[in-house]
């Protein structure tokens, strides 16, 4: 096996028995991003002198008995994420040159842990998109098929981990940007519950949905990064308390008696027939190992698109209206030209399409005479959406079903529609409006060689069971040991 | 119809963002799409039922009045697209 097709957990072992250095190992991952980048384009940013000397490091804090638990792991981080003194630009050409003074809390538990980090990952600019096509500066490739979208908005990140150019990585899901690209890349992704990791320094987007969480190889690996970012940050205060159980522990649990919803109205017309077969065979596997499957509903589901694009739009045109030129990103002063000018000139400038059109939508939803048909009714039926899951979780354990209704499109098909775009997030949306835990598993591939997942959706502060199912089906399966022909 | 090229106008403004003309009209065809895409969420009856504006129902997140460690004044400069090393610089306001 070669160094880049390591799990995190194989990579972790190998090191702690000191059978390759992290020196070693960060060298190879950095010959396979130059092997990998010129037909992925993973990366915006690439920090390999620097990351080498973070090797060096690791490698003399193992031998002082000092190795945190990602000690000497090589990988790069989605470009959303603050980090210090490292270029961090959201995929938006209004930060192309920004350089963020502090790092993320979770970047800061990242490096207490001893990672070593490689670089940023490309993405669909400030989380906006399902394809990385609203990048602003280049769109990614799946490397299982490179005239696949990898997904997004976290498909440089998804990208990089499926091809080995990162070992493992973190991702972020406002609508579904961890689960979607990590279903299309063949790899496992999780959105933790909202507010189990703290979202100082996570660029925001969506304040009431934004998440973010660990794209990795396996299961085993996610609850190893999990454990490293969770936990509660006082500069948050939307950061959750809840203590941080042992999430290693939670693997074997097995799922023997557990009780596993299937929604009806996830398995509704345009939802491909390869994707259905998948997972229902995956359904299959679990109910073979003692799962119990029932039917269940959530009559809402068909309302998360239009209370998704109404409140994430909103809360975002909020957010994004910190980009005015004054205290850091791009800056258009004209000749004779006043602030408002600025401000103008700016934000045309520096915001992609995608951004345009999202900032407008959630500037007329919030707007006077707009505000209670669209924002106050979206807000009511998101409770709806919630009561939905509340009832079923009163029935279920897990709740399982597709990630997708498609596996990965092409390059190009939907770029001119931004409705079909945003169709391809009608089963991870609602959860992302419930606050609840989701997580993609590898499920298979179609026919063409696309990956394929599986979405398992646990109640609130559940990421044990999320945990215990994922595993318990990848122990019986190969998707995830599988690697692109790259 | 759902918004005119007149309300475009006016968000566009409200959002400060220029718009040409030709965006501004594709623009207005994408939105309207899109807000038709929403109608759906008028014929559901929502009487009686609160929003949701958290997705926790965590309030109350405080800490002790005490100053902290924050951005050093060469720290909060550092991306300043102008500065005279004591203040950002912006263009003329009044």
């Amino acid at each position: 096996m070669e160094l880049h097709e390591l799990s995190l957990t194989q990579a972790v072992d190998l090191l702690a028995r000191g059978e390759v250095s992290s020196l070693e190992l960060t060298k190879a991952i950095i010959k396979r991003i130059e092997d990998t980048e010129p037909q992925v384009k993973a990366y915006l940013t690439l920090t390999g002198e620097a990351a080498l000397e973070q090797a060096k490091a690791a490698d003399q804090a193992r031998e002082k008995g000092q190795a945190g638990p990602l000690c000497g792991v090589p990988a790069g981080l989605k470009d959303v994420l603050c980090t210090a003194g490292m270029r961090t630009t959201c995929g938006s050409k209004i930060l192309n040159n920004f350089v963020p003074p502090f790092d993320a809390f979770l970047v800061k538990k990242l490096k207490d842990a001893g990672m070593v980090l490689l670089g940023k990952h490309n993405m669909d600019e400030f989380a906006m998109g399902s394809s990385t096509e609203n990048s602003g500066f280049q769109t990614s490739h799946n490397p299982w098929d490179l005239a696949a979208i990898p997904g997004g908005s976290s498909g440089g990140t998804a990208a990089s981990v499926a091809a080995g150019s990162s070992l493992f990585s973190v991702g972020t899901d406002t609508g579904g940007s961890i689960r979607q690209p990590a279903s299309h890349c063949g790899v496992v992704g999780l959105k933790p519950t909202y507010g189990r990791v703290s979202r100082f320094g996570l660029v925001a987007f969506a304040s009431s949905l934004d998440q973010a969480g660990p794209i990795t190889r396996s299961v085993a690996d996610a609850a190893m990064v999990l454990s490293v970012i969770a936990g509660h940050d006082p500069a948050d205060s939307t950061s959750d308390p809840h203590p941080v159980p042992d999430y290693a522990a939670s693997l074997e649990h097995g799922v023997k008696g557990l009780k596993l919803g299937v929604p009806r109205e996830f398995f509704v017309e345009g939802l491909d027939p390869e994707v259905e077969t998948t997972v229902k065979a995956a359904m299959a596997e679990l109910t073979s190992q003692g799962a119990e499957l029932m039917e269940v509903s959530l009559p809402h589901t068909e309302y998360a698109l239009p209370v998704y694009y109404i409140i994430a739009p909103a809360e975002a045109s909020s957010n994004l209206a910190r980009y005015d030129g004054v205290k850091y990103g791009l800056s258009v002063r004209s000749e004779g030209g006043g602030l408002l000018d600025m401000y103008l000139d700016t934000r045309s400038q520096g915001f992609g399409p995608e951004v345009i059109r999202r900032v407008m939508l959630g500037t007329y939803a919030l707007s006077a005479g707009y505000y209670d048909a669209y924002y106050g009714k979206a807000g009511q039926v998101r409770t709806l959406i919630r009561r939905d899951f509340e009832a079923v979780f009163k029935k279920v354990d897990a709740i399982v079903g597709p990630v997708t209704p498609t596996p990965a499109f092409d390059i190009g098909q939907k770029v001119d529609d931004p409705l079909q775009m945003y169709l391809s997030d009608v089963f991870t949306l609602s959860t992302n409006l419930a606050g609840l835990p989701g997580m993609s598993i590898p499920a298979g591939f179609s026919k063409a060689g696309r990956p394929i997942g599986l979405q398992i959706i646990g109640p609130h502060f559940a990421e044990e069971t999320l945990f215990a199912v994922g595993h318990a089906y990848e122990q019986a399966t190969d998707h995830h040991l599988r690697r692109p022909p790259l | 119809m759902k918004i005119s090229a007149s309300e475009v106008a006016h968000v566009a403004a409200l959002a400060r963002l220029r718009l040409s003309n030709e965006m501004s009209a594709k623009l207005t065809g994408q939105l309207n799409d899109i807000l038709t895409a929403m109608d759906k969420l008028a014929k559901l009856d929502t009487s009686g039922v609160p929003s949701t504006n958290h997705a926790l129902e965590l309030s109350g997140a405080m800490r002790p009045d005490r100053a902290r460690d924050g951005l050093n004044h060469d720290q909060a400069l550092a991306n300043a697209p102008d500065s005279d090393g004591q203040s950002f610089i912006v263009p003329k306001v009044i």
